[in-house]
């Protein structure tokens, strides 16, 4: 065994599992120094979280596959001889407990036991606080977790696995909800961790803000190792390509739009606490990107755009005529569609079938004279969408939540599109979707352009807003700081703004 | 007093209301504020009291039951049978019987729910129904009186003379209400079983990935309520010294809205035992007062429901929020 060897934290060899014929990784190996950062990239479906769960025991992998951790080899390993060794694996939701206390949350590992024993509230915030002292973080011990913002939740869950001894911690998608600041406050809970000799591997399909610190970034594709690469002079194509196995043209697809027609217009529109002096107008056929930190009020002038909340001040004119909308059916009935930030939790009914989500907006339309739903006109309609939008699925009476993220979305897009809107606004639509499937929407995006439909697009992915808009417009705190072309304005510049 | 009123949001609210309720029914009869009025409240409510801790940790674990009335029923019926069956018994006997009936019934829910993967309220209507099917079905509806004497002899734990020469005084079902109380606080608040009670009611997925064993929590969570249901049986037949098949069926809503007006929540994860006392006896203290102000008793279930209605829908206005904002505006 060389000295290399016997310094690493995780060793896999020949790793591969099988679910009923479906080879889910084949042939997969993976290592992790101690105290090493490591990323492991891969798309939905590429077996990150197979290779996580058979590292953890939940699955085991077929024979032939060899793991060693911290030096001692496993021909199976249990979830708790996992825990025994030190293996933690911090999932996107956290699993963590809002109605208890931070200091409960954090050592909660005590806790457990199926034999009751009496409860030390004392040792309790003692091992927490040690827990937060080893991360340099400070945390009010007695507040209830559901009160604390996502980002200080991810510390508690990042402390609860240090009370257990961890030395490996998997962090599932840990950046996906957090805003730049907060990102680089866990990164620099990681550099401490790391510090410390606990080795931390980040799991992600999005790993700009966590490339520069790590040291190496495994790649997996359907199942398959695809490589480990050096993080230094790795960039977000590079991987991208690396994940997908395509190359996309990484081309700016701006236009200009000055000689189109105006569609919407917004003169100096505020709601207190939440946006002010907002001025902005958008063209028949463009995409007008807006981007800027969460929390910069972006959102809120959608809601308002959408007829959910009124603004105090201002005016809202749609094809030259002054907007008084009470509620979102107004919006809908003025020809604006809103596809909203959380599409899983408020844009569709998971539940319910693809066909019953694609006319929800438009049931009006589709009742036959005698005020019933007409079943023909509903399949027409769906199909027409479906087809439209290349969503790809069995049939139209499946339900929603067979679908992949990216499918989703499309139906998402098809539910508002069915209304014939206007005006399209986009809210961060690409949230939980794979790089592959993001170049799909994009797609679609362009093509609704082209058909003359305005299209507000919201993203707090700086890059996101440069490629695909013909505009972009800037917003920070509550107000827009600046507008710029992609044509002229590199997106290095646009990034340092947004995220300075 | 700070860390209180943030630790128990719910309850010191649920305390201020019921002062001020007090305090005006003192004003406004001179019945309402005396030893003999308070002492007989706690005499009325200690069963319900008893459900209601029992209860309480079903809701913890982000169960419901609806079945532990009837259940109290079939425990009192099975009790009266076991002490003919045995010739006589004892308090100690009647504790262990009732308890442990009670306990097995609470099993059974358990078990439905665990094994099959019921939703709780489901499992509870079901066995609501078989429960009191098999007890009107096997006691053909008969009332039964003839208790062991030891049962429906009255204890009197304390008396004490008014000045009026009326007597006050408490008697057993109080001093085991407040054993119920004590015990359950202890497993809830004070154990790793409890604290794991909350965390599998508040995110049972996250309770699973770590390792908690969910049929072992159904388990406890149901078998207490059931175990406090058979003695809350034990305590009313003890009262009413009579065991009339029908006679608890519905009082499992009242408790169950006590409890939720105590700050327990449908969804599981929250709940005291402080709040369960304090939401029973809001209830009480309300019907008490329109009694005593000469309110017709037709009334009383329609303020009661107002009640809770009120503490329901303003439960989730934070009073501390709106000053905050205040404070904002006026920067």
């Amino acid at each position: 065994m060389t000295a290399e060897a016997r310094s690493d934290a995780l060793r896999l060899t020949h790793v591969t599992k099988i679910f009923g014929g479906v080879t889910a990784l084949d042939d997969v190996a993976f290592s992790v120094g101690a105290g090493e950062v490591h990323c492991l990239a891969g798309e939905n479906g590429s077996g990150k979280s197979t290779l996580i769960k058979i590292i953890t025991g939940v699955y085991q992998p077929e024979p032939g596959a060899g793991m060693q951790i911290f030096g001692q080899d496993y021909p199976r390993i249990t979830p708790t001889q996992a825990r025994m060794a030190g293996i933690a694996v911090i999932w996107q939701d956290l699993a963590l407990f809002a109605e208890m206390t931070v200091a409960e949350n954090i050592a909660f590992e005590t806790l457990l036991g199926n034999r009751p024993r009496p409860v030390s509230y004392a040792r309790l915030r003692a091992d927490a606080q040690a827990a937060l002292a080893q991360l340099d973080v400070g945390l009010d011990l007695d507040a209830r977790l559901g009160s604390l913002p996502i980002a200080q939740r991810q510390i508690v869950a990042i402390a609860r696995a240090l009370v257990s001894d961890a030395r490996l911690i998997f962090m599932d998608e840990p950046t996906a909800s957090l805003t730049q600041s907060e990102t680089d406050a866990l990164l620099a809970v990681v550099r401490t961790l790391s510090a410390r000799g606990v080795a931390v591997v980040f799991v992600s399909h999005r790993l700009a803000e966590v490339l520069d610190i790590s040291s190496r970034v495994t790649v997996l594709r359907d199942g398959r190792l695809v490589g480990v690469y050096p993080t230094e002079g790795m960039t977000q194509s590079r991987l991208t390509e690396l994940m997908t196995g395509a190359s996309f043209a990484q081309g700016v697809m701006a236009r200009d739009t000055a000689s189109q027609p105006e569609v919407l217009r917004i003169d100096g529109l505020g709601r207190a606490g939440d946006y002010s002096d907002i001025s902005l107008t958008l063209r028949a056929g463009e995409v007008l990107g807006l981007t800027g930190l969460i929390g910069a009020g972006r959102t809120e002038l959608c809601h308002t755009l959408f007829g959910m909340t009124r603004a105090d001040r201002g005016t809202i004119t749609l094809n030259g005529r002054d907007l008084r909308m009470t509620s979102n059916r107004d919006a809908v009935a003025e020809g604006i569609a809103y596809v909203s930030e959380d599409r899983l939790a408020l844009g569709l009914i998971q539940p319910q079938s693809i066909a019953d989500n694609a006319v929800l907006a438009v049931l009006r339309k589709i009742t036959s004279s005698a005020g019933l739903l007409s079943s023909q006109k509903k399949e027409d309609t769906v199909s027409h969408w479906i087809s439209e939008l290349a969503v790809k699925i069995g049939k139209p009476s499946d339900a929603v939540s067979t679908l992949s993220g990216g499918n989703q979305q499309r139906v998402v897009l098809a539910k508002w599109l069915a209304t014939e809107p206007k005006v399209l606004i986009l809210d961060c639509p690409t949230v939980g979707v794979d790089v592959g499937a993001r170049a799909g929407i994009f797609r679609i995006v362009r093509a609704l352009a082209e058909k003359g439909l305005a299209i507000l697009l919201v993203s707090d992915e700086v890059p996101e807003v440069y490629m695909n808009a013909d505009r972009v417009l800037h917003m920070a705190g509550g107000r827009i700081v600046a507008e710029w072309d992609p044509r002229q304005t590199g997106l290095t510049d646009m990034e340092a703004a947004v995220y300075a | 007093m700070h860390s209180f009123l943030r630790a128990y949001p719910t309850e010191s609210k649920l305390l201020a209301v019921l002062l001020v309720i007090c305090a005006a029914l003192s004003l406004a009869s001179p019945d309402f504020l005396t030893l003999v009025n308070f002492s007989s409240l706690l005499n009325n409510n200690a069963v319900n009291v008893i459900w209601a801790v029992g209860l309480l940790v079903v809701l913890i674990a982000g169960g419901i039951d609806i079945s532990f009335a009837v259940a109290a029923s079939v425990v009192q019926y099975l009790c009266v049978y076991a002490f003919a069956g045995i010739g006589g018994g004892n308090w100690a006997l009647g504790f262990l019987f009732a308890g442990g009936f009670g306990l097995m019934l609470g099993l059974i829910n358990a078990f439905l729910i665990h094994q099959f993967r019921i939703i709780s309220i489901v499992v509870t209507i079901s066995t609501f129904n078989a429960f009191f099917g098999l007890l009107m079905f096997f006691s053909s509806g008969r009332f039964l009186y003839n208790l062991p004497s030891w049962w429906s002899q009255r204890v009197i734990l304390w008396e004490y003379q008014t000045a009026s020469g009326t007597w006050a005084e408490l008697i057993l079902p109080v001093a085991v209400m407040a054993s119920a109380m004590l015990a359950t606080w202890v497993l809830i608040r004070r154990t790793t079983t409890g604290r794991q009670l909350y965390a599998f009611g508040d995110n049972p997925e996250g309770a699973r990935r770590a390792g908690i064993p969910i049929g072992l929590m159904q388990a406890i969570a149901f078998g207490w309520c059931g175990m406090m249901a058979g003695i809350g049986g034990l305590m009313q037949a003890h009262i009413t010294k009579e065991v009339i098949p029908n006679a608890l069926i519905g009082r499992e809503l009242e408790v169950l809205a006590a409890v939720v007006l105590g700050g327990a929540r449908l969804g599981g994860g929250r709940g005291s035992v402080l709040g369960c006392f304090l939401g029973v006896l809001l209830v009480a203290i309300t019907q008490n007062g329109l009694n005593l102000l000469g309110v017709s008793p037709y009334a009383f279930k329609m303020v009661v429901g107002i009640i809770i209605l009120l503490a329901i829908s303003t439960s989730n206005l934070d009073p501390a929020k709106w000053f905050e904002t205040r404070k904002e505006d006026r920067k």
